[in-house]
C-alpha cells in the first residue's frame, strides 16, 4: 500500500514538473521578447533590464530560476496591469474556490440523491425521468448553459440579479458549473447502486430484518460511493476549466476570467502563472481522489 | 446420441471400432441439426440490434438531417458565409440583426417591385450576413474538427497501443509510464496554452489552402489532439491486445513464422475493431465540445469562418435584443453532441462483444 502511495505521489510530482516545463518553454518559444516594443530601449538599458530579469541567462537556467521563484510564491508581475500576479491569484481564487466548492457540493449531493432514486425505482417513471434529464444535461456545454441561464433568468424574467462583485448571488454560476458533473454522478451512482443492490450482503441484510432505509444507506449507498470518489478528481478539473467560461459569461472576477483575459491580452506571465496554478490544483485533486479510493476500499489489492 | 459401450471390454490400445457409434440418426435427431435462423454476419447482427434501439435510430435520423442540411444548404441558399447582403448589387446597410424570416426595408421594396429575395431563415447577424448559412458553415467546421481530431487520436493511439501491448515487458512499462503522465495532464489547460503559443509561432510561418481559412488555431487544436487525446485510445488498444495475445490462434500464427506486424493486423486488430470504433465514435462529441469551448474563449477558427462556438460567443453581445442568435448554434451543438452520445451508446450495446447476448 505504501509502495502504491509513493508511486502515485511521485507521478503527481513529475506531472506538475512537466506541466511547469511545458508552460515555461512554450511561452519562451513565442517570438519576440518583452523589450522588443516599438519604443525599443537603447542597447545599454536593454542589457541592464535583461540582467535584472535574468533574460541574459540560458533558457534552462531561467526555467530553474522561475521554478525557484514560484516556490517562494513569486509569479512575477502582470504585463497588462503591472500588479503582482500572486496577489491577483490569491484574490481571484478566493471567489473561484467558493463557486467551485459550492458546485462540487451541489453536484455530489444531488447526483447521489438522483442516482439512488433512479436505482431504487428502476425502470419506473422517476428512473426514466432522471436518466432522460441526465442524458440531456451531458449534451449541453457549460458555456451554452451559462449564457442561456443568464438570458432566461436574469434578462428575460429578471428573477435573479446579474452577478456583481460584492453580491452573493452564486445561484446561476453554480448551476452552470454543477449540471454536467451532477448528471455524470447520477449515472455513475445509478449503475454502482444497482450493482451493490444485487449483492449477497444486501439479501443477507434484508433477511436479518434490517429496515429498508438502513439497508439502502448503510449497505448499498456506502459501497456505491466508491466509484463516485474516483470521479471527484476529473470533476474538479471539469469545474476548474468550466469556470473559465462561466466566470467570463457572468463577469465574475475569479481566476477563470483572469485566465481568459490573460489570453485575450496576451499577458504571458499571467497565463503561465494561472496555468501552473490550475494544473497543480487538478493534479492534486486527482491524486487525492485516487489515494482516498484505494485507502477506503478494503477489497482493492495492492501489487 | 446415446451409445452404450460399457459392456464391451477391450484393451486400451485396441483399434476395434465400436459399432454403436454408427447407428443411423433418428428423425428427431435429424431435426435438431436443422438451421432454424438464417446465418448472419457479425456486422449484420449488430446493425439489426442497433435498429431496434429507438434512441439510436432517433440520433441517426437527427444526424442525417443535420449532415444533409450542411451539404445541401450552401448549394440552395444564395448567400456566402462571409458575404454581406446586397440587394440588386447595392450593399444593404439596413439588413442588420434581422429576425428570422424578415426582410430589411430595401429588400421589402425590392420584393414589392417584383424582385425575388431568398428568405433569411435564421435572420441576419450584426454585420449584415445571412445567419442561416453561417450556422451551416459553423456546423460544418465543428463536425469536421470533431471527426478529424478523433481520427488523429485513433491513428496515434492505435499505433502506440499496439506496439506497447504486443512487445510487452520493459518497452510496455516505459511506454505506459509516458501514457500515465500525459493522461494526468490537464488537457484543456494545455490545449489553451499551446493554442496561444502556436497561434503566435504559426502566424509567422504562414499557411495555405483550407488551413489558412480555418486559421492557425485549428492547426494547433489538431496538433494538441494529436499530442494529448490519443492516450485513452492507446490504453484501450493495449488492454485489448494483451487479452487477445493470449489466444491459441496467435500462438499458432507465430509458430508458423508470421511477423508481428502481420499478426497485429490480421489476427489481433479485427478482434478488437468494434471496441476501438465505438470509443472513437464517443470521442467525436468530446472533440466538438473542446472545439466549441476554445472558439468561445476566442481561440477557435479564424475570423470570417464561423464555428458553432464562435457563433455562440458572438451572440453574447446582443443577447438582450437578439436571443435567437444564441439559440440556433446552441441548439445545434446540443443536438449533435446528444445524438452522437446516444448513437455511441447504441453502437456499444450492439457491437461490443463484451456486452453482447
Amino acid at each position: 500500500m505504501t509502495r502504491y502511495f509513493v508511486k502515485r505521489i511521485l507521478l503527481a510530482v513529475v506531472t506538475i514538473f512537466i506541466i511547469s516545463a511545458i508552460t515555461f518553454f512554450t511561452m519562451n518559444a513565442i517570438p519576440g521578447g518583452p523589450f522588443n516594443a516599438e519604443k525599443a530601449p537603447s542597447p545599454e538599458v536593454k542589457a541592464v533590464l535583461e540582467a535584472r530579469f535574468n533574460l541574459n541567462k540560458p533558457v534552462i537556467q531561467q526555467y530553474f530560476l522561475y521554478l525557484g521563484n514560484i516556490f517562494k510564491g513569486d509569479f512575477g508581475i502582470s504585463l497588462k496591469t503591472g500588479r503582482d500576479i500572486m496577489s491577483t491569484i490569491k484574490d481571484s481564487f478566493a471567489i473561484s474556490a467558493k463557486i467551485g466548492g459550492l458546485a462540487i457540493v451541489v453536484a455530489l449531493g444531488f447526483g447521489l440523491i438522483f442516482g439512488s432514486i433512479a436505482a431504487l425505482t428502476r425502470n419506473k417513471l422517476p428512473d426514466r425521468l432522471i436518466i432522460f434529464g441526465s442524458t440531456l444535461a451531458t449534451a449541453v456545454p457549460s458555456f451554452v448553459l451559462a449564457t442561456l441561464l443568464l438570458l432566461v433568468f436574469s434578462i428575460k424574467l429578471g428573477w435573479v440579479s446579474v452577478w456583481s462583485a460584492s453580491g452573493t448571488n452564486y445561484l446561476l454560476p453554480v448551476i452552470s458549473l454543477a449540471l454536467y458533473p451532477m448528471a455524470y454522478i447520477t449515472r455513475l451512482t445509478k449503475s454502482s447502486m444497482l450493482d451493490a443492490l444485487s449483492q449477497d450482503y444486501i439479501r443477507t441484510a434484508y433477511a436479518k430484518g434490517v429496515a429498508k432505509w438502513k439497508v439502502v444507506f448503510k449497505h448499498a449507498l456506502r459501497n456505491a460511493l466508491i466509484p463516485v470518489i474516483t470521479y471527484v478528481g476529473p470533476m474538479t478539473a471539469y469545474i476548474l476549466t468550466g469556470s473559465l467560461v462561466v466566470e467570463t459569461v457572468f463577469t465574475i472576477g475569479g481566476l477563470g476570467s483572469k485566465f481568459v483575459t490573460g489570453i485575450t491580452n496576451r499577458d504571458y506571465p499571467m497565463i503561465m502563472a494561472t496555468t501552473i496554478f490550475l494544473a497543480t490544483l487538478m493534479v492534486i485533486a486527482n491524486l487525492l481522489s485516487d489515494l482516498i479510493y484505494k485507502a477506503i476500499d478494503p477489497r482493492i489489492s495492492f501489487d | 446420441m446415446k451409445h452404450d459401450n460399457k459392456n464391451i471390454k477391450k484393451g486400451i490400445l485396441s483399434m476395434q471400432v465400436d459399432p454403436s457409434l454408427f447407428i443411423p440418426a433418428t428423425e428427431e435427431e435429424k431435426r435438431q441439426q436443422d438451421v432454424m435462423s438464417q446465418s448472419t454476419t457479425f456486422f449484420r447482427d449488430g446493425m439489426r440490434k442497433l435498429m431496434k434501439n429507438p434512441l439510436a435510430v432517433f440520433s441517426i435520423i437527427v444526424l442525417s438531417i443535420i449532415i444533409i442540411t450542411i451539404i445541401v444548404a450552401p448549394i440552395i441558399v444564395p448567400y456566402g458565409y462571409s458575404e454581406i447582403i446586397s440587394v440588386n448589387g447595392v450593399r444593404d446597410r439596413g439588413a442588420k440583426n434581422l429576425a428570422p424570416f424578415t426582410y430589411s426595408e430595401m429588400e421589402q421594396e425590392y420584393i414589392d417591385a417584383g424582385g425575388k429575395v431568398f428568405p433569411h431563415i435564421f435572420g441576419t447577424d450584426a454585420m449584415c450576413r445571412d445567419y442561416f448559412i453561417r450556422v451551416v458553415y459553423g456546423t460544418r467546421v465543428s463536425l469536421l474538427v470533431g471527426l478529424f481530431a478523433s481520427f488523429l487520436a485513433l491513428i496515434i493511439g492505435l499505433l502506440f497501443g499496439s506496439i506497447s501491448g504486443y512487445i510487452g515487458g520493459k518497452v510496455d512499462l516505459f511506454m505506459m509510464r509516458i501514457v500515465d503522465i500525459i493522461y494526468s495532464l490537464p488537457d484543456m489547460l494545455i490545449i489553451i496554452l499551446l493554442s496561444v503559443v502556436l497561434d503566435q509561432v504559426l502566424s509567422g510561418i504562414g499557411t495555405k489552402g483550407i488551413l489558412a481559412k480555418l486559421g492557425t488555431n485549428m492547426i494547433s487544436i489538431f496538433i494538441v489532439f494529436g499530442l494529448l487525446y490519443w492516450v485513452g485510445m492507446a490504453r484501450l488498444v493495449r488492454g485489448q491486445i494483451l487479452t487477445i495475445k493470449q489466444n491459441e490462434y496467435v500462438l499458432a500464427a507465430r509458430s508458423i513464422g508470421a511477423k508481428p506486424g502481420r499478426i497485429i493486423r490480421k489476427h489481433i486488430l479485427p478482434n478488437c475493431i468494434s471496441v476501438i470504433f465505438i470509443s472513437t465514435a464517443l470521442q467525436i462529441p468530446s472533440a466538438i465540445f473542446t472545439e466549441s469551448f476554445l472558439s468561445f474563449v476566442g481561440l477557435g477558427v479564424q475570423a470570417p469562418m464561423p464555428s458553432l462556438g464562435s457563433l455562440a460567443n458572438a451572440a453574447r453581445e446582443g443577447l438582450q435584443s437578439y436571443p435567437f442568435k444564441l439559440l440556433f448554434p446552441a441548439i445545434i451543438i446540443c443536438l449533435i453532441v446528444l445524438s452522437l452520445n446516444l448513437l455511441g451508446d447504441g453502437l456499444r450495446d450492439a457491437f461490443d462483444p463484451r456486452l453482447r447476448k
